[in-house]
């Protein structure tokens, strides 16, 4: 292992030109999948934030006793699919129609809003199927007169939802697909720059995972480094972007670092692929 | 130790390298392969150490035959062989001792082991005075040496030599073939492919002549092989070095 470390730290050595062109060319890849990481997180998160707003609305009738009331909220909290369950009487919904519609406050008058039973639920279930099965499980109740969900809306958010995840899934395997043969092709150039090398490591007994070990650090060692310098890619951009454009997130440290290693592991893999198969022609 | 039953060899292009080839190498024995260029000679040294293998008919090296041998084995059985080249085959951007080293390293031979087994090769080749020369600061002669001392490290039973002064003054090839000779004595067989008929003739050792593919002439045809002859099985490759 020390020796197929030290063969690998060789060949950056070595041919330093070669070496650094192949790591921007894997660091640029990565980095057109990390800006495509960088969207879908944001899209992710602003789809996120709206479905948040996902809610339930079982309206009251006039004159049902308040311990019944309470009783449903006490069993509607306890599905478990509900995130939080809350009761909103007559007055607090109007007080809050007033506050929100404020230049309308002179047409609401006292007892013209129902009194409401509004349920959020949790994440992974604010979908159109779970979201209509709650809304069935309230109907039993007898003094719910009327149930609103904003059932299109509701259907219209999850496609998007559908489309943003399967167009994310799509490109961000191209991109790593891209990146794969990009760091597998520079492995090529690598063995074939070696091949010298190979013939003798072969012919003095050399066993074959040892003479591919080197190139599968190598190759490890590039995607590494090309991921670090695909993260400072898309930070630079991601500053210049808030700056000038729109305010938006970035990954957090945990994603970061798995961006990173990532890059690495695609690095392995592209060695791997390449290393098998251009060390027969050798 | 080596030893061909009707072995031949069929290029997918072209007509067969060699053809019905039998022959065998005791331990411990010189052995010319002469013949013109395309006669065969480089075929039959790459069936023995395995860059090829035979169409039909049998090799079998240091107890393993050609017909049961798996890619894996492969390795373990090359570690037994030494081989060189007319082109001397050395790292260009590693010094003498290091390209020998190299062929040690690459077997996971123990760190401390390799320093004193790449000076005593080195000594033994007579190039120890010039060992941290780089193979363009060597003439052809000493990168020869290097190449030969490469090969000797491992304590090879047979060492395959192609054509190993080829590319060698006179004066060098003397040496070259001197230095073989002491290998000889030391008890490793020797299988030397050459064209050059003169040093061919001024040695009384045993000549295998080969000529478009086929065996034509084995002055050492009427020595049996010895009955008792032990051929050690190849230890696994994952192993120390044998």
């Amino acid at each position: 292992m020390n020796l197929a470390l030290r063969e690998a730290l060789r060949a950056f050595q070595r041919a330093p030109m070669l070496s650094a062109l192949s790591v921007t060319t894997i660091a640029f890849s990565l980095f057109a999948f990390g800006l495509f990481g960088l969207v879908a997180l944001n899209l992710r998160s602003a789809l996120a934030d709206i479905e948040e707003r996902v809610e339930i609305r079982g309206f009251v009738a006039e004159g049902t006793n308040p311990e019944a009331t309470a009783a449903a909220v006490g069993d509607i909290g306890a599905f478990p699919e509900v995130a939080s369950v809350r009761m909103v009487s007559e007055v607090q919904a109007l007080d809050r129609a007033r506050r929100e519609l404020g230049e309308f406050e002179d047409v609401f008058e006292a007892g013209i809003l129902p009194a409401s039973i509004e349920v959020r639920l949790k994440e992974g279930f604010r979908d159109p199927t779970h979201v209509r099965a709650i809304a069935t499980r309230l109907e039993v109740y007898d003094f719910i007169d009327d149930i609103r969900y904003g059932e299109e809306w509701v259907e219209k958010l999850h496609r998007l939802r559908t489309i943003a995840t399967a167009v994310g899934v799509s490109l961000g395997l191209t991109f790593a697909l891209v990146a794969i043969i990009i760091i597998g092709s520079t492995i090529r150039m690598a063995v074939l720059a070696r091949s010298r090398e190979i013939r003798i490591m072969r012919l003095v007994g050399a066993t074959n995972g040892f003479i591919r070990a080197p190139f599968l650090i190598e190759g490890f060692l590039k995607g590494l480094l090309g991921g670090v310098l695909a993260l400072a890619l898309t930070w630079v951009t991601f500053q210049f972007v808030g700056q000038y454009v729109v305010q938006a997130t970035y990954f957090n440290g945990g994603a970061a670092v798995l961006g990173v290693i990532g890059g690495a592991l695609i690095g392995l893999l592209g060695s791997a692929a390449s290393v098998g198969r251009h060390l027969r022609r050798v | 130790m080596i030893r061909f039953s009707h072995v031949t060899k069929q290029y997918p292009k072209g007509g067969p390298a060699i053809d019905d080839v039998s022959f065998h190498v005791n331990r411990g024995e010189f052995v010319f392969l002469t013949g013109p260029s395309g006669a065969g000679k480089s075929t039959v040294l790459k069936l023995i150490y395995v860059e090829e293998r035979p169409t039909h008919g049998e090799v079998k090296v240091a107890g393993q035959s050609s017909a049961t041998l798996t890619p894996r084995q492969i390795p373990a059985l090359r570690r037994r062989l030494g081989v060189v080249f007319q082109d001397f085959r050395l790292l260009e951007d590693r010094t003498a001792e290091q390209n020998v080293a190299f062929a040690l390293e690459v077997i996971g031979t123990p760190q401390e082991n390799i320093g004193p087994k790449v000076a005593r090769v080195l000594t033994q080749v007579g190039l120890a005075a010039k060992a941290t020369a780089l193979p363009h600061e060597l003439s052809g002669g000493e990168q020869q040496r290097v190449a030969i001392a490469r090969a000797l490290v491992n304590d090879p039973l047979v060492l395959l030599a192609d054509e190993p002064t080829g590319n060698l003054d006179d004066r060098a090839t003397r040496g070259i073939f001197q230095l073989l000779k002491e290998i000889n004595a030391t008890g490793t067989a020797v299988l030397m492919a050459t064209h050059d008929l003169a040093t061919v003739k001024a040695h009384a050792f045993r000549t295998l002549e080969m000529n478009r593919g086929k065996l034509v002439y084995d002055t050492g045809a009427e020595h049996p092989v010895p009955a008792d002859e032990f051929d050690p099985p190849v230890p696994d490759p994952t192993g120390a070095t044998p």
